[in-house]
């Protein structure tokens, strides 16, 4: 059976998800807030896994309580903290508490996060696991063993159009589409000529992309972003449009940006729709929808 | 080039030399010559450290290649010097540490950490190039090991995190998978990187490690 999010997928229609990023800790009571702010607001919702290697409540409890306060979850895997066979016994567990889709990633560096000296596991990594998920379906594990009652997943991955260089990056999208890959949410885009560049070469395959949007909150940040996170570009002409904005102004600029991006990629059918990422103010996802016309 | 060490610090070395104070110190004349960890020159300063720290050198030795059968040899004609101390200092690679520990009964402790498997890609720059992961893919990477050169050990390509064809953990490092793709794009063998490659089998490396050449 499809799920809500492959029909929106399937619809046509401009999809929009958007993320939920778990506490550190056991007061989920933002995350609920952050859950009912959006769950009619967007498609569906992704819960990250521990993002930027930094230790959290788990993507899978975030995912249930977004099914449990009706919402549409999008689960986070990273290969970085499980072996296959945690990998594996988690996908059969999300199954069985009705999450259906399922976002495949390498994930981050351990050194990058708040537990340094960690092991890194990465026994396999995003495209195995992609290809796990689908063997998983067939009604067996990666040791070649039959399941009792198999597991049914709309499964995706990410891709950077803004890696550089490109070409190697390219290349793994499409062995990602090759192992299974239904949909890719992108890395934050900020220069929409290089997306619709990259939406060129991505129209040839029957996949669904979702453009990345990264709220930018300060041309600080957006400077910060373009300087130290890997993949991430943010062209002078928007840091400068942050500078310019009037003094406490920076934030609700930064929410016209993303707005006024999504309604372009909108307008022109560019992409399939759109990921906004807020980073730890999901309250004012709202704010950026209403920006975009939504 | 093989064994990558780097001698531990002084503290640690004083600290594991707690109550041993007739030290008998051994250098390697191979690797650790080479890392300049424990040549000639490594040993004598050792020796003059310890001496200030009033510790008693009962004497030394630089031993050509501390992991080979001479070591046994090198051991007998100083075994003079070596009964009369309370302990034996190895600066060399762990194997040379084990292998001494082969034939003397008295506590054996390295002053060096071993690294890596590598080589010297230019004077006093090394860098590793094998895990001895027990299945070697180099075949389908243009030589360039995804298992050491990329801090994740990715087989089908890089992560996310590379950015301008550096390493996402270190900057100053060439992303691995940048460096496959161009060698394999210049041999024209893209459709390498283009196939699947399937989960590691991580048990092609038996823990503890043993072979019998027949």
């Amino acid at each position: 059976m499809a799920t809500r999010f492959k029909e929106a997928l399937n619809s046509g229609k401009f999809v929009i998800t958007s993320e939920i990023g778990p506490p550190k800790g056991t007061n989920i009571e933002k995350m609920h807030h952050h859950i009912d702010l959006l769950k009619d607001r967007v498609v569906a919702m992704n819960v990250t896994d521990h993002q930027s290697s930094v230790m959290r409540f788990p993507s899978i409890g975030g995912c249930l309580a977004i099914k449990e306060r009706g919402g549409e979850p999008i689960l986070q895997m990273t290969c970085r903290d499980r072996n296959r066979l945690a990998l594996q016994a988690e996908l059969l567990f999300a199954y069985t508490r009705g999450v259906r889709n399922v976002l495949c990633l390498t994930g981050d560096a351990v050194p990058v996060g708040d537990h340094k000296e960690a092991k890194g596991v990465f026994d396999l990594d995003s495209l195995q696991l992609l290809r796990t998920i689908r063997l998983l379906e067939s009604g067996k594990d990666l040791g070649g063993n039959d399941l009792d009652g198999a597991v049914e997943f709309c499964a995706g991955a990410i891709v950077t159009p803004e890696a550089n260089p490109i070409e190697p990056q390219l290349l793994k999208f499409e062995k990602k589409i090759e192992v299974g890959a239904e949909f890719f949410q992108t890395q934050a885009i900020y220069d929409l000529d290089n997306f619709a560049k990259f939406m060129k070469f991505a129209r040839q395959f029957s996949v669904k992309i979702l453009a990345g949007i990264v709220l930018l909150t300060s041309a600080r940040m957006a400077k910060y972003m373009t300087e130290n996170v890997p993949g991430i570009f943010v062209p002078q002409n928007l840091i400068d449009e942050l500078a310019a904005a009037p003094k406490g102004e920076a934030l609700n600029k930064g929410i016209e940006i993303a707005g006024r991006m999504i309604a372009a990629l909108k307008k022109d059918s560019v992409c399939d729709g759109v990921h906004v990422m807020a980073i730890g103010r999901e309250e004012l996802v709202p704010d950026i929808l209403a920006a975009a016309g939504f | 080039m093989k064994s990558i060490t780097k001698q531990k610090s002084f503290d640690e070395i004083k600290e594991q030399l707690e109550g041993l104070d007739k030290v008998y110190v051994i250098g390697c004349g191979t690797c650790a010559t080479m890392t300049k960890t424990g040549g000639i020159e490594e040993v004598q300063c050792m020796k003059d450290r310890l001496q200030e720290l009033g510790k008693i050198v009962t004497g030394s030795t630089v031993i050509p290649t501390a992991c080979d059968e001479m070591t046994e040899v090198a051991l007998k004609e100083n075994n003079g010097a070596i009964n009369s101390s309370s302990c034996i200092l190895v600066m060399s690679c762990a194997l040379g540490v084990h292998k001494v520990s082969c034939y003397i009964d008295k506590p054996v402790i390295p002053a060096l950490d071993t690294l890596f498997i590598g080589l010297e890609d230019e004077p006093g720059n090394f860098h590793e190039v094998c895990a001895q992961c027990g299945h070697c893919v180099l075949g389908q990477t243009a030589g360039i090991c995804p298992l050491t050169a990329c801090h994740k050990g990715l087989l089908n390509g890089p992560c996310g995190g590379t950015n301008k064809g550096k390493c996402e953990v270190d900057i100053t490092k060439d992303c691995a998978w940048t460096l496959i793709y161009q060698r394999l794009e210049a041999q024209g063998r893209l459709d390498m990187m283009r196939k699947y490659q399937p989960p590691k089998n991580f048990q092609a490396t038996p823990r503890p490690r043993t072979i019998k050449i027949a």
